[in-house]
């Protein structure tokens, strides 16, 4: 269970590690802004009272929950980015690693359990400002997704994805390089996903291809569009259609392939990582 | 038993770099081995094959019967790396709870203050690493080496950031395991302290062995001194055996003699020696 034992080690590093006090106060900091603007939006928009053709209160909470989504996304992203991307080869040439995987452990349980306490505190943490959002959303508008729950765990899994990939990176770039890289793609996958709403806004079959091809191969994006799509999965009609418009709409629909692949994927990344790691001399 | 650390034919190429170059050497049960040479000898490559870190490119390492870097090999080891960290946000006594953990160590509570106070840290046992002079934390680092009572050491400079007096402790403490019949495997730069403890010693230069015996082996045929009343006369290659033919000689030659001494060149020379007959 030295798995079990690493992943711990890892929480007992966030709950004490100076760096980590930036957590909590960045994230009070992006919840409390997300607060003031659902707020602001609500006190200073005039609603019209007569029921028109599409409710705006329903089209401006969804699309702040969209941006509250993407907010956490993002600080979800940093925090694994964070307790990844140093795990093999920056940690190596500080000299941390070696005293560890030089125990009796094997270097595949290393790998799993640095992973597995990253993906565990990255995925409550995500999930928790998630949650935060959704209850600030309600307070203020008196709306709430139908589905908080699928939007949730997919977060967590995109954030998951892109630690996973920062710690391949990790086998083979220096510290800074890789924190750099593994930020880049996460950049990359979001702008796939702007792509795949220009596209369909302007019908453009090979924009939305490409934006397609880039999420089957960085899924973390696929995952976050599903996110957003099944935030507003309950509402119809014209509001549903110019919430799906804006930038939190999440425009595409989530294939029926896309957690097996996400299942296969972490898979196939844990696998190529292991494998890697095993050859490197440290 | 068979032997505690065996090198066979090991060789290991970094890209264009040839740091081993077919080593062979075994460090016995119980004994206390000393490696010497220059800096980017590979001494530092080899023990890391030993420990599993680096993988060879030829030949074989394997430690108390199971090859480098298995999990049965790592299970008996002990290893101090030349370059090494301990979490800053760990306390000393947290490393070694963490190591104690890795190594399936049922020593507890007392197997951790036994260590610190081997290595005279007990006062620091619930400060952070990230508090610790870089000579502490070299001494928490042998203090790990040990947990879970290792059948083979192996210490990559030990002692490079040590004071004196932590020198001092830390040959003690060699002094001891090998009463315990624990192997260990040195790197130091140390002359006089591989010297001091060492069984064996050999001294690698550019991946090969060029030298290897135990300190008093390594020095012989040091030189004969004779004082006579004309006085000193040297026989540099001279050995302890021949003193009586160099006497007899030299007073067959008429000379009075006051004093016959062996001189013992110390390991320094020895190393100086082959490491300038190789490169220079
Ligand atoms: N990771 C690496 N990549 C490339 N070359 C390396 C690497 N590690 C060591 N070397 C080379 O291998 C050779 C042996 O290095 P090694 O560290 O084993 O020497 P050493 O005997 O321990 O030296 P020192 O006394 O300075 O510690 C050197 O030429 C070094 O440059
Ligand atoms: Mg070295």
């Amino acid at each position: 269970m030295k798995v079990l034992l690493l992943a711990r080690y890892v929480l007992v590093e966030c709950s004490r590690r100076r760096v980590f006090i930036v957590v909590p106060i960045l994230s009070a900091a992006f919840l409390g802004l997300y607060w003031f603007a659902v707020a602001r939006v609500f006190a200073t928009s005039e609603f019209s009272s007569v029921p028109g053709p599409f409710d705006e209160r329903l089209v401006v909470a969804s699309t702040m929950l969209g941006l509250g989504l993407f907010g956490s996304f993002f600080l979800g992203v940093v925090l694994i980015v964070f307790l990844t991307f140093t795990v093999a080869r920056g940690d190596a040439e500080q000299g941390l690693l070696q005293p560890v995987v030089v125990r009796p452990l094997g270097r595949r349980t290393f790998l799993i359990g640095r992973f597995l306490g990253a993906a565990t505190v990255s995925m409550l943490y995500v999930i928790l400002l998630f949650a935060c959002c959704v209850l600030i959303t309600r307070g203020i508008s008196g709306w709430s997704p139908d589905n908080v729950v699928q939007p949730a765990l997919e977060l967590g899994a995109a954030v998951v994805i892109v630690g996973a990939l920062t710690l391949l990176g990790s086998v083979f770039l220096a510290t800074i390089a890789n924190g750099v890289t593994a930020l880049m793609l996460f950049g990359t996958g979001l702008v796939a996903g702007l792509i795949g709403q220009i596209g369909e806004a302007l019908n453009s079959p090979t924009l939305e291809n490409i934006s397609r091809v880039m999420s089957w191969a960085l899924p973390f994006e696929a995952l976050y569009q599903s996110a957003l799509t099944s935030l507003t999965e309950g509402i119809s009609g014209l509001s549903g259609f110019l919430i799906r418009l804006g930038p939190f709409g999440g425009a595409q629909e989530a294939s029926p392939g896309l957690y097996p692949w996400t299942i296969g994927y972490l898979a196939a990344v844990g696998l190529l990582t292991i494998w890697f790691f095993r050859r490197r001399d440290l | 038993m068979g032997a505690a650390f065996v090198a066979e034919s090991l060789s290991k190429n970094y890209k264009s770099v040839r740091a081993l170059d077919g080593v062979n050497f075994e460090v016995a049960e119980g004994e206390l081995f000393g490696l010497l040479g220059p800096n980017g000898a590979g001494k530092s490559t080899l023990v890391k094959i030993g420990c599993g870190l680096v993988h060879p490119s030829g030949g074989r390492a394997e430690v108390c019967g199971a090859p480098a870097g298995t999990r049965a090999a790592n299970a008996r080891l002990g290893y101090l790396a030349e370059l090494f960290r301990f979490p800053g946000w760990l306390t000393a006594d947290e490393v070694l709870v963490l190591h104690q953990r890795l190594s399936d160590s049922d020593g507890g509570t007392r197997e951790r203050a036994e260590l610190l106070e081997l290595i005279d840290l007990s006062r620091a046992a619930d400060r952070r690493v990230e508090t610790m002079s870089k000579g502490m934390q070299q001494r928490l680092g042998i203090a790990q080496a040990l947990v879970g009572s290792p059948r083979l050491l192996i210490l990559d400079e030990p002692t490079s950031a040590l004071d004196p007096a932590g020198r001092r402790i830390i040959r003690a403490l060699l002094e001891e395991l090998k009463g315990r019949r624990v192997s260990v495997l040195l790197n130091s730069h140390l002359l006089s302290e591989v010297e001091l403890v060492c069984d064996r010693v050999a001294i690698i230069l550019a991946g090969r062995i060029v030298s290897e015996g135990t300190p008093d082996s390594l020095r012989a045929g040091s030189g004969v001194e004779v004082e006579t009343d004309s006085g000193v006369k040297h026989f540099p290659d001279a050995v302890r055996d021949e003193i009586p033919a160099i006497v007899d000689r030299l007073v067959a030659d008429g000379a009075r003699i006051y004093e016959v001494r062996t001189t013992r060149r110390s390991l320094e020379d020895v190393y100086l020696e082959a490491v300038e007959g190789q490169t220079g």
